[in-house]
């Protein structure tokens, strides 16, 4: 798996260089960032979640069986907003409330 | 390239788990000064960046600590060290409850107790278990953090440590650290062995792909003594995405079942290498492929597992929605990843006393990188951060290191230097590592063989990993992270050799899948209750087979 940086919602804060902990992802000369390693992805989701404007998604490899959705979270009201939404454009909302433990 | 040289009382190489509590620790139990070089960045780094949404080390209402080091020992095939699973134990909740300080958010009951999930595992929301821990560290005022930064090497004079070399991956700078005493907490190894995806999710794979084993390879160049690195990790995970599959078994009651729907776990026993082998097996005599099986889960398991997925592995939710099917309505496909060496779970590592000092003076190690103490998980990490701590830094009010000499800072320079200045070379650090995994997965027991191996592979793969080795040191570097690329790949390399070593030195089976050795395809109590350990002396990798300590004994101090 990996992600996709869309560079026109991008404003180059660069929180998402920051916190990968591969250091896969740089800045352009504009400041706009961009993944270098695209292979290299673990799939932990930090950039995303680091993201202010949301431009960083994530969707899983063809070759681990991945159907071209394409995720990204948003913070709101104290949620975390899991957004997914399938290449047809539905859109799933799944939201966890961070002060909810994991029931398994 | 600039140049900087610091100094500083204790060094602590990765932030991750292990290496942050060991700052909280010697930070709030003395006044030395601290710096932690990490090559990522501490609010996501090391094995927590996704999160966890468990705590599997816990010591439950009605249990103790010694059920604890019996359940590990058992796992272990009693090939664990009493008195580091006993240390660790009497520690776990203690460092929970300083997690829970810290604000992670732990189930709890209408009594306000922890909600167990079996006998060891609490559960929690984990999804920013780092960030809680890299936040608390920022704040004390005696802490240095370095970040990007990649430690290379450690110096060592008469087998004592007296700090380390290391470069910044974005800054280029060159640092020469001098330090009192260091704790080595850089995780275990992955990437060693070809993984289940090799293509474009090559990295999509159990452990973080960005621990190379940097510092077992250093440990093992310097001579330092390590345990049971034969002894392979192999976990036993969800088809595809790699997620964890205890969600499923331990918590929503998922059995391992075969393509015919049997129940087949109990065939082939309960303990976490027995787990794989049975899968294996079933795979291999045609009743594959394996599931956890959770047709039929009730709504409320299914929004619960949903969620608690997300929290920590999200590819695996993202699975389930893409299939456009409910969980209750199909089962999960599981399947063995290749193998890591990885000292939190299994018992491979430095070779350590009970204060976690390795056989090099001021060397300490904690988390995945220490050996002897398997089961360890996210708190047994802390608690070996903890236990590596209080000794380093009672160990720097006795002792003081000399400094580190000219030369060999000069040596380091012109080996960076020398990646850096070299004219294009033939091959790339990508190509080698795939090489390397190749050989791993073909001649030491990787997926290719279904784990198994034999002494004449073992052979081959001792001599294909010295010509990768040997190509490896004419590869060239275009920029620092090229150059951390070259110096993770030969990490890896050095740790191959030690772990072909020592597979091959254990003669018998102890643990199935984990060390299957087709030359003695059955357990030997009566030969092998031992620890196979080493060290590298002239360049070649020196075999000790020592007794194993006493059970219930609760010290353990190098002599020799």
């Amino acid at each position: 798996m990996s992600i996709a940086i869309d560079k026109s919602k991008c404003i180059g804060c660069g929180k998402c260089r920051n916190v990968c902990p591969g250091t896969l992802i740089k800045q352009d000369d504009d400041g706009k960032a961009y993944i270098k390693y695209p292979k290299d992805c673990w799939g932990c989701t930090s950039c995303i979640k680091e993201c202010p404007v949301y431009a960083i998604s994530f969707f899983l490899g063809a070759d681990m069986g991945g159907r071209g959705s394409m995720v990204h979270t948003e913070k709101k009201n104290g949620l975390l907003r899991w957004v997914i939404e399938s290449p047809g454009g539905d859109i799933t909302n799944i939201d966890i409330d961070p002060k909810e433990s994991n029931k398994y | 390239m600039k140049f900087e040289k610091i100094k500083t009382d204790l060094l602590i190489i990765g932030g991750g788990t292990a290496g942050c509590y060991a700052a909280l620790t010697a930070s709030e139990n003395s006044d030395v000064k601290i710096l932690i070089c990490e090559k990522a960045h501490i609010k996501r780094s090391g094995c927590l960046a996704a999160g966890v949404n468990a705590l599997n080390a816990y010591i439950t209402e009605g249990h103790t600590p010694k059920d604890y080091v019996e359940y590990a020992r058992k796992d272990a095939d009693g090939i664990v060290r009493d008195d580091l699973l006993y240390s660790m134990c009497e520690r776990l909740n203690k460092v929970t409850k300083r997690l829970e300080d810290m604000g992670l958010v732990i189930l709890k009951d209408e009594n306000g107790k922890y909600v167990a999930r079996g006998n060891r595992n609490i559960k929690i929301n984990g999804e920013n278990i780092k960030p809680l821990l890299a936040s608390a560290v920022e704040k004390l005022p005696n802490v240095t953090i370095l970040n990007r930064v990649n430690v290379i090497d450690f110096s060592v004079s008469d087998n004592r440590i007296r700090g380390a070399f290391a470069f910044g991956i974005e800054n280029g700078t060159f640092y020469t650290i001098e330090a009192d005493a260091v704790i080595v907490a850089t995780g275990g190894a992955a990437g060693l062995y070809r993984p289940n995806n090799p293509g474009f999710s090559r990295h999509k794979m159990w452990y973080p792909p960005f621990n190379t084993g940097a510092g077992y390879a250093m440990g093992i160049k310097h001579g330092a003594e390590m345990t049971t690195l034969e002894m392979r990790f192999i976990a036993l995970r969800c088809k595809d995405t790699i997620a964890p599959t205890g969600t499923l078994a331990q918590g929503a009651g998922a059995k391992q079942i075969n393509s015919l729907g049997e129940v087949y776990e109990t065939k082939y026993g309960l303990t976490t290498s027995e787990r794989v082998y049975g899968t294996v097996c079933e795979n291999l005599e045609g009743r594959g492929p394996c599931y956890l099986k959770t047709e039929g889960v009730s709504p409320e398991t299914e929004d619960s597992l949903i969620r608690a997925y997300l929290n920590m592995a999200p590819s695996q939710t993202i699975k389930w929605i893409e299939s456009g099917r409910n969980i209750s309505e199909q089962n999960v496909e599981i399947e063995g990843t290749e193998p890591y060496i990885v000292g939190g779970h299994t018992a491979s590592g430095y070779w350590v006393d009970t204060n976690r000092q390795t056989t090099i003076k001021g060397l300490y190690a904690a988390g995945d990188v220490a050996g002897g103490c398997p089961q360890k998980y996210v708190t047994g990490a802390l608690a070996e951060g903890e236990i590596a701590a209080l000794s380093a830094v009672k160990f720097i009010s006795e002792s003081k290191a000399s400094p580190i000499g000219e030369d060999e800072i000069k040596a380091h320079i012109s080996e960076t230097e020398g990646f850096m200045s070299k004219g294009t070379s033939l091959f790339t650090a990508e190509q080698l590592e795939e090489a390397m995994q190749t050989v791993m997965d073909s001649y030491a027991g990787g997926i290719k063989t279904s784990y198994r191996f034999n002494e004449k592979q073992l052979d081959i793969a001792d001599m294909k990993i010295r010509q990768i080795e040997k190509l490896s040191e004419s590869l060239h570097a275009e920029d620092y992270q090229e150059l951390m690329y070259i110096y993770e790949l030969r990490e890896r390399l050095t740790v191959c050799r030690s772990v072909i070593a020592h597979l091959k030195a254990r003669h018998e089976t102890r643990w199935h899948s984990f060390a299957e050795n087709l030359d003695y395809p059955e357990k030997d109590n009566a030969n092998w209750r031992k620890y196979v350990n080493s060290r590298m002396e002239n360049g070649e990798i020196k075999i000790i087979l020592r007794e194993l300590t006493e059970e219930g004994q609760r010290a353990y101090e190098h002599s020799n």
